[in-house]
């Protein structure tokens, strides 16, 4: 089977105040245009774009940085899960000849520019479940991501007996791993569990320090086939498989029969079948944390453990660098930055190609990314070195 | 009445049937006609069966709290001055869930599994939001 590869990483800073001093576009332009660098390329010879869903056009990312030679323009609707899924659009993309070099950018000013937990009840057509949300759920007070969302994490702790302190465990890793990351906008700003506790009550289970920041900020990678990246100056990490999947319905949260079930869990299992892994082959996992559940809950659908075995799975140092499976050695959408699920793969890269110093996690050979995304939409991404 | 300021449904398509129906007192859900499933939100036609036709059921307005949540920082301008405020999943005897909230019943209170009936909140002439009440065992 014909492989795909990452070949090119960039990201801009990440922070919050004073804001990127660029625009929306900017930001993801200025990534771009270092991953297109890195990767030893010319933008003339970015044949093809994946912007990120709602945040830009592939006109107008072509316009900017000179792509004149477009050929493959998509975009794959899943809102934080559309990078990882967008890794398997991008690899056939290249394998089929569609494209010779695909860029998948993402970025926004999620701090200066409209807050995240504003979007879609500014703009209901950002979603698929949009207009649901506008008339079912907007009405009550049910507005943005958090609330969306707690109501799964409380009926896991219904079901299964989950705990605060559980939830509190990933908040803490991610915070931990940000103090190895100057990038991260939490890097010097250590967390207690005493602080995570005391936090407030945002949409009750989860608190402050359960919820990823709001920041500004763009990351991009480049891909093409093996074959046209042994030609490049960087050392390739392959795409051995990626795959996606949505809930059912995915327009509406309540409604499921079974409400653990996510697009991950289709997704999940076609990834590591096709690459003939198990997740125990993972050597580390970036895993798309909007919130603290939400990472207990793709480790149980991508099946690092049983359902309902997430929160001890979590604790005991297990997801820590050093541990059993090293989880967002960045920080994370927790405690580095939120560029949309981007910086995780970028992190995974840097990961396999080595030599990250402390936060190296030793001997990487197979690296795990998911995306998480709208209702519950679900992408995973196997990549080696 | 005053100006109301929280986000309000839009009254299009099925959605202004079915707050036309709440209008009236009413909780209906569509109801397939050929396979008798239930379904909420609505749809075009029914997924369990395929069959294109269905009516709006009367619903029993009894069910329970399947989950919730509670907001304690509110998160669109609207809402700002209503926290803490629980917003609650209640799946119907009928078997479909549908989001609201239950009055009369503290944030604390609050638990899976309590016994809830519809009533009617008139925000505007126009709108009558189904929320809950709780039913004393």
């Amino acid at each position: 089977m014909k492989e795909a590869c990452i070949v090119g990483i960039g990201e801009t800073d990440y922070c919050r105040k004073p804001g990127s001093g660029l625009s929306q576009l900017g930001v993801q332009l200025q990534a771009s245009a270092r991953a297109i660098g890195e990767a030893g390329l010319k933008a003339s010879e970015i044949d093809g774009i994946m912007p990120f869903p709602n945040l830009g056009r592939a006109e107008e990312i072509a316009a900017n940085l000179g792509c004149e030679n477009l050929r493959y323009a998509a975009t794959i609707h899943m809102g934080g899960a559309a990078p990882a899924a967008s890794l398997q659009s991008a690899a056939a993309a290249v394998n089929s000849g569609m494209a010779n070099y695909v860029l998948l950018p993402a970025g926004w000013n999620g701090y200066s520019g409209a807050r995240v937990r504003q979007t879609v009840s500014q703009d209901v057509s950002s979603i698929p479940g949009g207009a649901i949300a506008r008339d079912y759920y907007l009405p009550f007070g049910f507005t943005a991501p958090p609330q969306w969302y707690s109501v799964m994490a409380r009926r896991h702790m219904h079901e299964f007996g989950t705990r605060s302190e559980q939830l509190g465990a990933i908040a803490l890793t991610m915070r931990k791993h940000a103090q190895l990351n100057p990038k991260a906008v939490m890097h010097g700003k250590p967390m207690t569990m005493d602080d995570y506790l005391a936090s407030p009550m945002l949409a009750d289970p989860y608190r402050f320090f359960d919820c990823c920041l709001e920041t500004d900020g763009g990351a991009a990678v480049v891909v093409t086939s093996a074959e046209r990246a042994r030609d490049l100056p960087t050392r390739p990490v392959r795409i051995l498989a990626a795959a996606c999947g949505q809930p059912y319905p995915a327009d509406e949260i309540t409604n499921r029969r079974d409400i653990f079930k996510t697009g991950l869990t289709i997704a999940a299992p076609e990834a590591f079948g096709k690459a003939g892994l198990t997740p125990s082959d993972a050597d580390f996992a970036m895993i798309y944390d909007c919130f603290t559940f939400e990472v207990l809950q793709q480790l149980e659908e991508a099946g690092f453990c049983q359902r309902g075995e997430g929160g001890s799975f979590v604790e005991g140092g297990r997801i820590e660098l050093g541990g059993e499976l090293p989880v967002n050695t960045h920080g994370g959408l927790l405690s580095e930055a939120h560029v949309l699920g981007m910086s995780h793969i970028v992190e995974a890269v840097r990961q396999l190609r080595g030599g990250l110093g402390e936060r190296q996690v030793k001997d990487a050979q197979v690296g795990v990314v998911t995306g998480w995304g709208d209702f519950g939409d679900g992408s995973i991404a196997l990549l080696a070195r | 009445m005053s100006e109301y300021e929280k986000p309000l449904p839009v009254l299009e398509g099925f959605s202004a049937d079915f707050y036309g129906f709440c209008k009236q007192g009413e909780l209906r859900f569509q109801r397939c006609s050929e396979c008798q499933a239930w379904r909420h939100v609505p749809r075009e036609l029914c997924a369990e069966c395929g069959s294109w036709d269905w009516e709006w059921a009367l619903s029993s307005g009894k069910g329970e709290v399947f989950t919730f949540t509670v907001v304690g920082r509110a998160l669109h301008p609207a809402f700002a001055e209503d926290g803490p405020y629980a917003v609650t999943v209640v799946q119907m005897d009928e078997g479909v869930r549908v989001l609201s909230k239950v009055q009369g019943v503290s944030p604390e209170e609050l638990a899976i599994g309590m016994r809830v009936e519809v009533g009617f909140e008139a925000v505007t002439d126009a709108i009558h939001l189904p929320i809950f009440n709780r039913v004393s065992a």
